[in-house]
């Protein structure tokens, strides 16, 4: 017997055949391309872009600002998202102000508020000169530290909305039971708190590093051309040095990383998910 | 309350603050800058004025960019919002095979690098001799607002009571008449919240649209950047402020219609 597809399926077709034009099939043919040689399969670009000591400097600072960011935004996201969810009437709503508001503001302006407030005059190196933590006025633009702080700004929202969400799921209960079976603080906070908060982390985590991997216009304003990430030096190959070639290798590296990102940080909150 | 936890507890607020204050600094000092008379940034400000503000005005270059990014974010988001919720409704109505897939796929450009993406299109438009830059600058962009869509409706329509639909078609409603007048308006907080992140995405892409551009054509991100890169002056905090009042005057729009808690769900 034949099964008849269901007309209200057929909705679905536009949608579909429109992304899969416009997009499935561009980024199937980069693939297909990257690995296609003049005699048929060949991975040698690769091979003569990951034996360039350069590239791996690039490989580097791309994975040591993504790591840093991360770890800047989990450490204050976090609390943030605690007291978020702790937080009632006014106090909440100028704390999701301060969350959404951001996000909706571009990331070109963003960007250009950090080339303002890390300059040498701006209001960063001033500060930490009255504070006396600095004896002379300092320029964090073009810096690494610069880099990190401009692009924590840009994705903290990405930590603190997974991680909220989680957090306004937990039975408050939880932590009473805990309590009262004798549990102290510190234990309650690990053995309950943070496991359960778990896949929000996960999640948060995976944002944030793959944003901070893929980032290209916080770069571009707070550091500029001498300090390369594969995003930048893609861009660049394309835009500046018409270097298809060089500019599709990083790119299928840089798809690669970001693809690992979210199938990997997918299946670990699953996991934490169902046994937590 | 132990003293350890009231420590925590102070701690978490006293980061917490912090991170308001990290937040908003951005904005803040954008729109500081915006309206001190000095051109190299000085905090504060030497004195107050709106030139910057006239410059913006008399710009024949931020102009052009302002309205083409307009157009292609309305266009887009239209476009997306129709697409999508009609997908939606096959998501979560129909019976087939590999529809988790088609939501992933669907919403994959949103956890994708752009510029990857951007990259693709650009040569695979050029495989298929798309050569105009406004049509690929839009084609491009409903890309980039559809997944905000997609993910809201079908969170949405998967609260939706769908018996709802079946009691207008018993009235005399035909199919697409019950959608029309029964579905639509109760997914409107839906379709406002993800129009409005879909739009703004749009407005603020530059990973992508900087592939689709040429010397009439530029979005505000594209034109923004140059400028920045040509004139480091204040004109371009001005205009950003500009912006911040645009996202501004969006969120209380969504504020009033859907209230601040179910925005930040989007």
């Amino acid at each position: 017997m034949r099964r008849r597809i269901d007309p209200v399926a057929l909705l679905a077709l536009p949608a579909a055949a429109y992304l899969l034009f416009a997009y499935g099939w561009p980024l199937a043919a980069l693939l297909v391309r990257s690995v296609h040689g003049p005699g048929g399969f060949s991975l040698a670009p690769f091979a003569a872009f990951l034996s360039d000591p350069f590239s791996w400097r690039v490989i580097g600072n791309t994975l040591s600002t993504a790591g840093l960011t991360t770890l800047v935004c989990l450490a204050v996201g976090y609390p943030a998202a605690l007291a978020l969810a702790w937080s009632r009437g006014i106090v909440q709503v100028v704390l999701l102000l301060s969350i959404i508001l951001p996000l909706s503001v571009g990331v070109v302006v963003k960007a250009y508020a950090w080339q303002i407030v890390l300059r040498r005059d701006g209001i960063v190196s001033q500060a930490l000169v009255g504070l006396g933590l600095w004896s002379e006025p300092q320029r964090l633009l073009f810096t690494e530290t610069g880099l990190v702080i401009g692009a924590a700004n840009v994705f903290l929202p990405f930590m603190i909305l997974p991680i909220y969400s989680v957090i306004r799921l937990l039975d408050p209960r939880l932590r009473a039971a805990a309590a009262t079976l004798g549990a102290t603080p510190l234990h309650r906070f690990l053995r309950v708190t943070l496991p359960l908060t778990l896949p929000g982390i996960v999640s948060g985590i995976a944002f944030v590093f793959s944003l901070a991997v893929s980032m290209y216009v916080v770069p571009s304003l707070v550091i500029g051309d001498r300090y390369q990430t594969l995003a930048t030096l893609t861009g660049r190959a394309f835009l500046f040095m018409r270097n298809e070639e060089l500019g599709s290798t990083t790119a299928v590296l840089l798809l690669a990383m970001a693809v690992s990102i979210v199938v990997g940080s997918t299946a670990l909150a699953r996991r934490l998910g169902s046994t937590g | 309350m132990t003293a350890v936890e009231r420590l925590t507890r102070g701690l978490v607020w006293v980061v917490a603050a912090c991170a308001v204050v990290f937040l908003m600094a951005p904005l803040v000092v954008t729109v500081a800058v915006s309206f001190g008379s000095s051109a190299v940034f000085s905090l504060p400000p030497p004195a107050w004025s709106t030139r910057w503000y006239e410059r913006v005005w008399a710009s024949r270059d931020l102009w052009p960019a302002v309205l083409t990014s307009l157009r292609i974010a309305a266009l887009s988001t239209v476009a997306a919002l129709v697409l999508g919720t009609l997908c939606s409704i096959a998501v979560v109505r129909a019976r087939f095979p590999g529809r988790e897939a088609l939501v992933t796929f669907l919403v994959s450009p949103l956890m994708l690098p752009g510029l990857v993406i951007g990259i693709a299109m650009l040569q695979g438009f050029r495989a298929i001799g798309l050569r105009d830059v406004g049509t690929s600058l839009l084609v491009a962009h409903v890309v980039i607002t559809l997944p905000y869509v997609v993910r809201t409706v079908v969170a949405a329509l998967s609260l939706f009571d769908f018996t709802l639909i079946d009691a207008a078609r018993t009235l005399g409603l035909t199919y697409p008449a019950a959608l029309l007048r029964v579905l639509v308006p109760s997914l409107a907080p839906a379709f406002l919240t993800s129009g409005l992140f879909a739009f703004l995405a749009s407005m603020d892409n530059y990973p992508i649209s900087i592939f689709f551009t040429d010397a009439w054509t530029k979005t505000l991100p594209i034109q923004m950047l140059q400028y920045v890169e040509e004139r480091p002056d204040p004109t371009i905090a001005a205009i950003s402020a500009l912006l911040i009042l645009l996202a501004v005057a969006a969120l209380i729009v969504g504020d009033r219609l859907v209230g601040l808690r179910r925005l930040a769900d989007y």
